[in-house]
């Protein structure tokens, strides 16, 4: 019996280990389907290892508690579905602007409204971007299989930290519930990304003055900084201002310390993009579906490429337009009516023909239903 | 790659089922996946598990065609046996299976609930019984990797009876 | 309890960002300096003090004073209060919000602080309006009065905010005005003595937009009314309700300790940590 190391975990499993070997020690959440063996199973672990889980009254007062969870020195997450995610918007929105690091679970189901509570769906994409008002840059990851659910969560706590930014980890009800075999890692053989402290002496450090990517430096509530936070546009010592220079300077900063630094926060992955005449760009849950439609397709003896976006957001305009320069067309399967479609429409901006292919029944796409829009490209 | 679905009503255990046959194909060195859907209901309703097992990468988590179909309820039988692959297994219960649906394939008829009540007093192990008899019928994983699944998965203090129940369904195959 | 004008509040402000925006006649810096003077009176640490705030008028508090500070978002005071006070209990925790941030918008949170018995102090500068928007009703304008959202007069009945959040769970309440500010300050050192849920629903005025409004006088007379309306705990209980009628009992209202919340967590760690649970 080989590979005994390996386990049988669920996505939702993978995400609360991988949150856990990241050193997160305090979750607010709300239970709500299909998010809620994350929940549970943080309530379960949290005491175990010193730390505190709490259910909150509702789901926006989650993300406050998260936020303050932070700001008190500990990793903190929660993990939601659509219209849970849609009322944590308000305090999301606080966390960026306040450059609070945090972790926002999303498995998505099937919306508008109540939608189909069990039934997965993708259709959260622009509303991870674009759900809080006003400008602003935030880093969302998908993962396309448990393993890299884990992984990737590891990865959402070290941006976060690293940029000082709520990571939006934007997974679906097929992830999210799907076992697989997942092999757990030591965590000596992790990188993970701890709080930075300022250097500066007390009285004299700027809580919200940027290094040189951009990031500021906040010291943790208790330090002994004796600093302010407010939703208020701020300067950089953290008091609001109306000084339009510095509302500038203060609204630019948010989305350019993402934007900025897109090589170190982007990932994807390629499969045959060199040679291929059409492109399969999918994500997620989604993406195990395309990849066999594309294996399928290169045993007919068409040329298809695959990109996987696991970073989806920032997007990567310049990758994109890299993989699809040229081609035929580029095939875009996904659980909404074409919202990454939109971007990849506007990155194409009509040099490559963009082949929406959607569902929105509650099921999930096949690889048949993929492989049928390959073969119609002529 | 095998593809299996193991269907019901809920509360009969077919999730467990499913993910006792995913952990039993890990323990082979197989790779696996595991999915279900189940109604809003705790109890009742159509639910199934499904279950892949490949040596190579696994893309597609969900059934296409399946090799090996489990029904322990008529509705179950009726929704889908279409999926069975032309000459694939399908097992069914005759305690919620009384009229078998026609497929392209071998039918199994194992008194799966019967068997259960008679080996360990409830019918709340015919999932493991269901889990031997197909594994016998189709060789999906090795018999130890099964019976180590199963050791693994159910409460302490019921491996003992369990193990019973597997063998009362490897029995019921045969040879 | 250290004698009036030996305290030395200003170390506890921030010097840099006064003026503050406050009104004249505004009743927030009375509460804000009561509240500074009960810290003082308790000995708590600057360095590990939380004071957290919501928004509107009175939640401008938090910009002045020298702790960590944050302004949070309208009505979430509580729940982010509860976040810091969950991940670190080391942390002294302290909320200022207003009546429509702690009743309306933030109601539910008000109530499930109280029901944790969660070690906050939250103190409830209720002054009847909202101030920030200028001049619309809250639950706690009384019924009648005008507001620019109630121009003919509010049909709400007024909400009785120290009776909610006892109900609720709250370990100690209590109820002062800005006008008796000696007993403010009391209440609210004990309330920052108490370990668990305290409220202290501090009676204030503001002059600008509910006043004005309702034809009540400058501050002066406000405050004034604030103690003519005003009778306390003991001599509420001899009183009939047609007598209580336009009164406010002030006083401590509730005083009865019990587990706090982060420290039962303690012994659910406990508790994980020796295997049990499931």
């Amino acid at each position: 019996m080989p590979n005994q190391s390996r386990v049988l975990m669920q996505g939702n499993e993978a995400i609360l280990e991988g949150a856990l070997a990241a050193g997160m020690r305090f979750y607010a959440g709300y239970p709500i389907t299909p998010s809620t063996e994350i929940a549970e199973l943080a309530a379960e672990r949290l005491p175990k290892v010193g730390g505190r889980f709490i259910q909150m009254e509702d789901e926006i007062a989650s993300m406050a508690a998260v936020v303050g969870g932070s700001l008190a020195g500990v990793k903190s997450m929660t993990a939601t579905s659509g219209p849970g995610f849609s009322l944590k918007q308000e305090n999301l929105g606080y966390a960026i602007h306040g450059d609070i690091p945090c972790v926002v679970i999303n498995v998505q189901r099937m919306g508008p409204s109540t939608g189909l509570p069990t039934s997965p769906a993708q259709g959260d994409m622009q509303q991870a971007r674009f759900g809080s008002h006003g400008d602003y840059g935030i880093i969302a990851l998908t993962p396309s299989s448990v393993s890299e659910a884990y992984y990737l969560t590891i990865r959402a706590f070290n941006l976060s930290e690293q940029f000082r930014v709520p990571v939006i980890l934007l997974t679906d009800e097929v992830i999210g519930h799907m076992r697989e075999a997942v092999s757990l890692p030591d965590p000596s053989e992790l990188t993970v990304a701890e709080r930075r402290k300022p250097t500066a002496p007390k009285g004299e450090h700027k809580p919200f003055a940027p290094d040189a990517k951009g990031v500021p430096t906040l010291p943790n509530f208790g330090d002994g900084y004796r600093f302010h936070v407010t939703g208020l546009i701020h300067a950089e010592d953290g008091f609001a201002t109306s000084n339009p220079k510095l509302v500038d300077q203060a609204v630019r900063r948010l989305t350019n310390k993402i934007t900025d630094n897109i090589d170190e926060i982007y990932e994807a992955e390629q499969r045959e993009i060199a040679d291929a005449d059409i492109v399969v760009f999918s994500y997620g849950g989604t993406a195990r579906a395309a990849r066999r439609a594309v294996r399928m397709a290169r045993e007919k003896g068409l040329k298809v490429g695959f990109y996987r976006p696991i970073t989806i957001w920032p997007f990567h305009d310049e990758m994109v337009r890299n993989a699809i320069a040229g081609k035929k067309a580029v095939i875009i399967p996904e659980l909404n009516l074409g919202q990454m479609a939109r971007e990849v429409e506007r990155v194409a901006h009509g040099t490559t023909t963009v082949i929406p292919v959607t569902k929105v029944t509650g099921e999930i796409l096949t690889p048949a239903e993929i492989l049928a829009a390959i073969e119609e490209v002529r | 790659m095998t593809q299996i679905m193991l269907t019901g009503s809920g509360g009969q255990g077919m999730i467990l089922a499913g993910i006792i046959l995913a952990k039993a194909g890990i323990l082979d060195g197989l790779n696996v996946t595991q999915t279900q859907s189940y109604g809003p209901e705790a109890r009742g309703g159509a639910s199934r598990a499904e279950v892949i097992l490949d040596t190579d990468e696994i893309d597609f988590p969900k059934v296409v065609a399946a090799d090996v179909i489990l029904a322990m309820t008529q509705e179950a039988a009726d929704k889908f046996s279409p999926k069975l692959r032309a000459g694939g297994t399908l097992i069914v219960d005759p305690a919620g299976v009384h009229t078998v649906p026609a497929v392209d394939g071998k039918v199994h008829v194992v008194e799966i609930t019967k068997l259960a009540k008679e080996v360990t007093g409830r019918t709340v192990s015919a999932n493991i019984v269901a889990l031997g008899a197909m594994n016998q019928a189709c060789s999906l994983v090795s018999p130890a990797a099964l019976a180590a699944a199963v050791a693994d998965s159910v409460p302490k203090g019921t491996e003992a009876v369990n193990q019973k129940a597997l063998a009362a369904g490897i029995a019921a195959i045969g040879a | 309890m250290a004698i009036a004008g030996k305290i030395p509040t200003r170390k506890y402000l921030r010097q840099d960002r006064l003026p503050h925006i406050w009104c004249p006649g505004c009743g927030h810096g009375i509460v804000m300096q009561a509240l500074v003077r009960a810290i003082h009176n308790v000995g708590l640490s600057q360095d590990k003090t939380v004071i957290v705030s919501g928004i509107g008028c009175s939640s401008r508090a938090s910009g002045y004073m020298d702790f960590d500070t944050i302004h949070t978002t309208h009505g979430r005071a509580l729940a982010f209060a509860t976040g810091i006070k969950m991940a670190n209990p080391e942390l002294n925790v302290i909320v200022m919000t207003g009546d429509g941030d702690a009743s309306a918008i933030g109601g539910n949170h008000l109530i499930h602080a109280a029901r944790r018995n969660i070690g906050i102090t939250c103190i409830c500068l209720n002054n009847n309006i909202y101030g920030m928007t200028s001049g619309q009703f809250s639950p706690t304008t009384p019924e009648c009065a005008l507001a620019t959202t109630a121009p003919y007069g509010v049909i709400d009945p007024s909400f009785d905010l120290c009776k909610l959040v006892q109900a609720a769970g709250a370990s100690y309440v209590a109820r002062g005005t800005a006008m008796q500010a000696r007993m403010l300050e009391k209440y609210i050192t004990n309330a920052l003595k108490n370990d668990g849920f305290s409220f202290i629903e501090a009676i204030d005025q503001c002059p600008t937009y509910f006043g004005r409004k309702n034809k009540l006088g400058d501050a002066y007379a406000m405050m004034k009314r604030q103690q003519e309306t005003s009778v306390s705990v003991s001599k509420a209980a001899a009183m009939t309700p047609a007598e209580l009628e336009g009164k406010q009992v002030v006083g401590e209202l509730w005083n009865s300790p019990r587990p706090e919340y982060a420290k039962s967590y303690d012994q659910v760690i406990a508790k994980a940590q020796q295997g049990g649970g499931r």
